[in-house]
């Protein structure tokens, strides 16, 4: 076995688990699960990319990686402001107040 | 040899992330799917890239000497490092938001912190 399909074997297994955590994501009964499931499904997808790129030689996916992981970062704190308090796009005062 | 430590790496890291979507599957909660899934994937994440570290460094000092070697491992070092930076933050602030938008724990009886959030 050489070293080329190692790395295409862990990648699929990598995308597999990503697809068993689309299940939860698809199925969680509450918002959290659903935003916990995206962020491990985008961790686990990003190391595919990584290995993805090491596969074709080519450093431009694991920007692309860089990149998701990035994306997902600011989706996941921004899913959280908006359970806390359930408004988006609303600049908090000390009183709760929106303004 | 090489063959043997990028398997070991990169065995480690797959189980790590198996582990982590059954627990997100298994878990009755979402504090322990929280528990379960950003601690996994991350430590998976970190040994599938030291498995990639340790391809590009090998083939560049020893198979051939392509600058594009370079550019793969330090690519891949910043995105391990982005990533063990950023995953315990986004999964407390998840944390925080499921306890108070009034999300209890499972099997949790009395709740000493009710009112004081």
């Amino acid at each position: 076995m050489t070293i080329d399909s190692m790395f295409m074997w862990a990648m699929i297994l990598l995308l597999f688990s990503a697809m068993v955590s689309l299940i939860r994501l698809l199925a969680g009964p509450t918002i959290p699960d659903r935003a916990v499931a995206l962020d491990s499904m985008t961790t686990t997808t990003a190391g595919a990319m990584v290995l993805y790129g090491v596969i074709t030689r080519q450093a431009v996916f694991i920007d692309v990686a860089l990149v998701y992981a990035v994306l997902s970062y600011i989706a996941t704190l921004y899913i959280a402001r908006y359970l806390v308090k359930k408004r988006v796009g609303v600049i908090y005062t000390e009183e709760g107040e929106g303004s | 040899m090489i063959e043997w430590i990028i398997g070991i790496f990169l065995a480690i890291g797959v189980i790590f992330n198996v582990l982590a979507s059954i627990g997100l599957l298994r878990f009755p909660d979402v504090y322990t799917r929280i528990h379960a899934a950003t601690k996994c994937t991350t430590f998976g994440t970190i040994f599938i890239v030291l498995a990639t570290i340790t391809y590009s460094i090998y083939s560049y000092y020893w198979v051939a000497k392509n600058p594009a070697w370079i550019t793969i491992g330090i690519h891949s070092a910043l995105v391990v490092i982005f990533l063990v930076l950023t995953n315990p933050v986004g999964a407390h602030a998840l944390g925080r938001a499921a306890r108070q938008s009034g999300i209890r724990p499972y099997g949790a009886v009395i709740d000493e912190l009710e009112g004081r959030l």
